[in-house]
């Protein structure tokens, strides 16, 4: 038995809520927590709330009833940002002419931003460290909009680590990546969740290409379905429901 | 070019246009890539209200005008979020509003006269050295905030969900970006006048993007081209006597479409 000493610390609790966009309820008292070293999955059928929770668990949405506490504080009193990476839903369709290289694209997230003058040794160091992690040490001078998908959403996970947070948030990241890049996106988070360690909570509607990494499991479909391990959702009705709805993807490689 | 150090009165304008449009292309970057290039036009109609109600009060038009235009774009910014108005819709009510006021108090101001079209088509070349001082003071302050937040405007203007999560206070730079639109509209106004001075904004900036390959040199050339746009511009004024305002635009829309033309044999 865990002694409360070996307990993981909990780092996000979602408590009892419910969120709407002036409608019926998108989230109905939605309640779970996500402890350090953690890789969770939020999984559901579209229009289940996936977003909507991650978006209230970030602070871009006000939920309705209820709270959340990131580090134990309150969302409204949060101010520890760079403790947070988070790369949105269709981060790449962003304008490719946007004039932003891929160095600039990873120094424009560093928090504190750096003063007129201030030193900048750091900083490139930090910049240099992040792209190193996702391969992307050698086109930090490329046009970010002249790079593939899978290179851009690498640049976008370096932009999101590259101040060291303690989690990283990734919305639908893989969506209109080739299968043979999300094989590597999907390593490649599998290590900063075991190396750095780095808490990973991956919003995605694929369960069957993060099996091998993900930890933990958050199925919704407005409520919360299920919480849990990874290897006990397999067993799952849940899953089964899902799987036998449609809901999910299962692909394998 | 020697004349450029004989008259005060050119001296003047290379100085003020300098500064206003250097501080109009970097701003313009931003915006142009906001996609909010139409605010320049939005709020040289309220300028222009601002200018006529100098006029009115018997005031200085500058800083009357710069107080309307800051207070305007603190309106449309309120009215685009809380109005549920479609795209560019709070601007084209806010400009047209503000045009027909401009009408309005330039009448009762004594009607059209020559120091109000000064603004409506610009007089560079007429800038008392009262207004050289507040120009420049105040583009160099507009250049100084944006190279202060050059970063966090730069991922604003890129991904602002992210930005947001980054703890930047987004509505708080929004508000910033539109009143330095305000400020740099109403310069540039002096310069280029009313009807020309949103293409202070785009024209330059729009030609540094056709280049550059990050987004400093994105600024640094849209700088570029508006300050060689304003000695060019004034230059021929000078020397084929014509209104300065439309031969800087037409030099910045030449150094555009020579921008355009590098780009293509480029690629």
């Amino acid at each position: 038995m865990d002694s409360i000493a070996d307990k993981p610390e909990t780092l996000i609790e979602v408590d009892r809520v419910t969120f709407d966009y002036g409608g019926p309820p998108v989230l109905l008292d939605v309640s779970l927590s996500i402890s350090a070293g953690d890789f969770l999955a939020v999984i559901g059928p579209n229009g289940s709330g996936k977003t909507t929770l991650l978006k209230l668990i970030l602070g871009l949405l006000k939920p309705g009833r209820g709270r959340v506490r990131i580090f134990g504080t309150d969302l409204e009193a949060f101010h520890a940002w760079e403790k947070l990476g988070y790369i949105p839903q269709k981060a790449t369709h962003f304008d490719p002419l946007f004039p932003a290289s891929v160095k600039e694209v990873v120094a424009m997230a560093i928090r504190p931003p750096r003063k007129i003058g201030a030193p900048r040794k750091e900083e490139e160091s930090a910049i240099r460290q992040a792209l190193a992690i996702v391969g992307m040490e050698s086109m930090q001078n490329r046009r970010i909009g002249r790079l593939s998908s899978g290179q851009q959403q690498r640049v976008f996970i370096a932009r999101a680590i590259v101040n060291r947070p303690q989690i990283l948030f990734l919305d639908e990241p893989t969506t209109g990546v080739d299968a043979e890049t999300q094989e590597h996106f999907y390593a490649l988070l599998g290590r900063l969740n075991k190396e750095i360690p780095m808490t990973i909570v991956l919003v995605t509607h694929d369960i069957g290409i993060v099996d091998r990494h993900v930890s933990r499991v958050a199925c919704l479909n407005q409520s919360l379905v299920y919480h849990g391990s990874h290897a006990e959702f397999c067993r799952s009705e849940a899953m089964r429901d899902m799987l036998a709805g449609g809901h999910l993807v299962s692909h394998r490689h | 070019m020697s004349a450029f150090f004989e008259y005060a009165f050119l001296q003047r304008a290379l100085a003020a246009g300098t500064f206003i449009a250097l501080s109009c292309a970097v701003l313009g970057v931003f915006l142009l890539l906001r996609k909010d290039a139409m605010i320049g036009h939005g709020l040289s109609h309220i300028a222009f209200a601002g200018v006529a109600l100098g006029f009115v009060l018997k005031l200085m038009p500058l800083p009357v005008a710069l107080a309307f235009s800051v207070v305007a774009s603190l309106g449309i910014m309120k009215l685009k979020e809380s109005a549920g108005l479609h795209g560019d819709a709070a601007i084209a009510i806010i400009s047209s509003v503000g045009m027909a006021l401009g009408i309005v108090l330039a009448t009762l101001a004594g009607n059209f006269n020559v120091a109000l079209l000064n603004y409506l088509f610009g007089e560079i070349l007429a800038i008392e050295p009262a207004e050289v001082a507040l120009s420049v003071g105040l583009a160099v302050v507009v250049l100084l905030v944006v190279m202060r937040n050059y970063r966090t405007f730069m991922y604003l203007t890129f991904d602002r969900d992210s930005a947001r999560v980054s703890g930047i206070p987004v509505r708080r730079l929004d508000t910033w970006i539109t009143i330095l639109a305000a400020i740099t509209i109403v310069l540039g106004m002096k310069v280029v006048g009313v009807l020309l001075v949103s293409a202070l904004l785009v024209i330059p900036a729009a030609a540094g993007l056709q280049l550059a390959s990050n987004f400093k040199t994105a600024i640094v050339l849209s700088g570029a081209v508006s300050v060689v746009a304003v000695v060019v511009g004034l230059v021929a004024a000078y020397v084929l006597d014509l209104p300065a305002s439309g031969t800087i635009i037409l030099a910045a829309f030449v150094l555009f479409g020579l921008a355009f033309a590098l780009k293509k044999c480029r690629s």
